[in-house]
């Protein structure tokens, strides 16, 4: 027996030895259901490659995505940049890679803000039920009746332009949809009868939120998550663009698009590239949501 | 052990008021098996839930072990009254090891000795240590409701409650888990409640037992008056009627 198949049969093992080995377990089951999904694997390798991409940028980068040098601009993609250069001769390709980082970092922050302040307004309103949750819902209709971008546009303009703040705008107008995912599933689970037996145990409401309702809500939570970060990254890119995210000359995304605006019919390249970008690992988070989804929807097995 | 004062307990208000329970008394002493019987609707299972302080009384009392039980309880109050559930399905935490639904009640209550206590709760409801790390969606349905029955068992209660524990089970696993309820019942000297539909469960388990009828109890006799068929009130009669009339052994 191999180690590989041995460790195999450890992890589906029917009848498990240890918390650690049962717990291991589900999340293999889980992986094994998603490695079925081509789309999936897809999109799970686009968002492995931006990680790889953006922790890897100081080596791999070509050239340094600040450094100008003006003969060279606006050079269309050839063996010395491989994507071009823009209208202050940097090398796009270099500028791409570096701005993986940027957002990487919006993605894991927003999320970051989001989930917990999603996940925990949406399971303690769900569960406590009565004005609690009229006054926790009545607060997120408020945060939901602007238009996302414009809000975000707003709180960016108040706070002032810049990656930080533009991740605070983009948190506090994303989180909404979250409180609502997460209360529904709460609903439908207070009345259960697990509940019930926490409660006759004895169990604070606090620990009955957190080890029974967080627990079964947070799965639905990740996978809308998951299928919401195209929604930031374009979020971020379109508050780069607009000027109030992202200064320059940060490598942002959405600012390499706007500085390309110019030049896009003549050098296309310069706005295309990072745009591709945008939507290659739009789409790359978008079929991972998809392939989690349908791993953890208990309906679709 | 169990006291009821004309319990009363209604849900919604104005017109869409329903009176679930209407002034319902009855005691049981310790160490008796009362059963309630009735159809579905007629509120046993309500009182039930307000016996376990899950439901808040309407009027009357609930009285535990001498002393007043309203919906807000302590610690201490609530281990005295654990209850298995009708759905086996439902009752256990999907996401949750059977370890974990364990060690639960355990940490809650503040009971120490957890490695050694869970095993032997797992033992006496005849489950294995195979058992103890898998998830509830890898155990049948009687395997289920014996970790439900484990659950409820191991904060040492007094008193179980049992909510139709049988009613979703296939019927040879029934009998099982019915002979297990009576074993465990005998050995920890439980005084138990059981609400079911099913006159035959009633009369295996239960010494006396109430039939209600429209949140009311309309009579309460022995077992061995069930068997005799010597109800008094017509309701009664007719439920034995419908019932399974083979079910139960006259004499």
């Amino acid at each position: 027996m191999t180690a590989r198949s041995g460790s195999r049969a450890w992890l589906l093992a029917e009848a498990p030895a240890s918390r650690t080995q049962a717990r291991l377990g589900r999340w293999f089951v889980g992986w094994l259901a998603l490695c079925d999904n081509l789309l999936a694997m897809i999109g799970l390798a686009i968002v492995v490659a931006l990680v790889v991409m953006a922790v890897a940028a100081p080596w791999i980068a070509p050239y340094s995505p600040y450094d100008q040098v003006l003969i060279d601009r606006l050079q269309y993609p050839s063996l010395a940049h491989w994507l071009g250069t823009d209208d202050l001769g940097r090398d796009i390709l270099s500028r791409v890679l570096y701005g993986a980082q940027i957002t990487l970092v919006i993605v894991a922050l927003v999320s970051a803000i989001v989930l917990p302040i999603g996940l925990g307004i949406g399971a303690v309103a769900g569960y406590v039920g009565g004005w609690v949750d009229s006054a926790l819902m009545r607060l997120t209709d408020i945060f939901l009746a602007f238009p996302r971008l414009i809000m975000a546009l707003a709180f960016a303009a108040a706070l002032g332009p810049g990656i930080e703040n533009a991740v605070i705008a983009i948190a506090l107008t994303a989180w909404p949809p979250y409180a609502r995912l997460a209360r529904a599933e709460a609903l439908t689970i207070r009345k259960s009868d697990y509940i019930h037996a926490a409660k006759m145990q004895g169990a604070s409401g606090l620990r009955i939120v957190w080890s029974h309702v967080v627990p079964l809500c947070i799965s639905s939570v990740i996978v809308r998550l998951t299928l919401d970060m195209a929604g930031i990254i374009l979020t971020a890119a379109g508050l780069g663009f607009l000027g109030m995210g992202a200064q320059p000359p940060t490598p942002e995304w959405g600012l390499l698009v706007a500085d390309g605006r110019e030049f896009i019919l003549d050098q296309w390249w310069v706005a295309t590239i990072p745009g591709l970008a945008i939507f290659v690992v739009s789409l790359g988070f978008n079929l991972l949501g998809d392939g989690l989804r349908d791993v953890f929807d208990p309906r679709g097995v | 052990m169990i006291e009821l004062e004309s319990l009363s307990i209604s849900f919604g208000r104005g017109a869409n008021r329903i009176d679930a329970v209407r002034g319902v008394s009855f005691a049981v002493a310790a160490g008796e098996s009362f059963g309630l019987v009735g159809e579905s609707g007629c509120g046993k299972s309500t009182i039930l839930r307000a016996i376990a302080g899950l439901y808040r009384p309407s009027g009357g009392s609930i009285r535990l072990d001498g002393k007043p039980a309203g919906a807000a309880r302590t610690k201490a109050q609530r281990r005295l009254a654990q209850m298995v559930f009708q759905d086996p399905y439902g009752s256990l935490n999907p996401t949750h090891t059977v370890d974990r639904i364990l060690a639960e009640p355990l940490a809650i209550q503040g009971l120490g000795e957890v490695e050694s206590r869970i095993p032997r709760a797992l033992a006496e409801v005849g489950l294995g240590g195979e058992h103890r790390f898998r998830f509830p969606h890898q155990l049948s349905g009687g395997q289920r409701q014996r970790v439900a029955i484990a659950r409820a068992l191991i904060v040492e209660p007094r008193i179980l409650l049992l909510d139709e524990p049988t009613s979703a089970l296939d019927l040879s696993v029934q009998a099982e888990i019915l002979n297990l309820l009576s074993r465990i019942r005998d050995s920890h000297g439980l005084t138990v409640l059981m609400v079911s539909h099913d006159l035959a469960v009633i009369a295996h388990m239960c010494s006396r037992i109430a039939v209600m009828f429209r949140g009311e109890i309309v009579e309460t006799l022995a077992v061995e008056q069930l068997r005799r068929r010597a109800a008094g009130h017509a309701y009664t009669r007719s439920l034995l009627a419908s019932s399974f009339e083979t079910a139960i052994p006259a004499g």
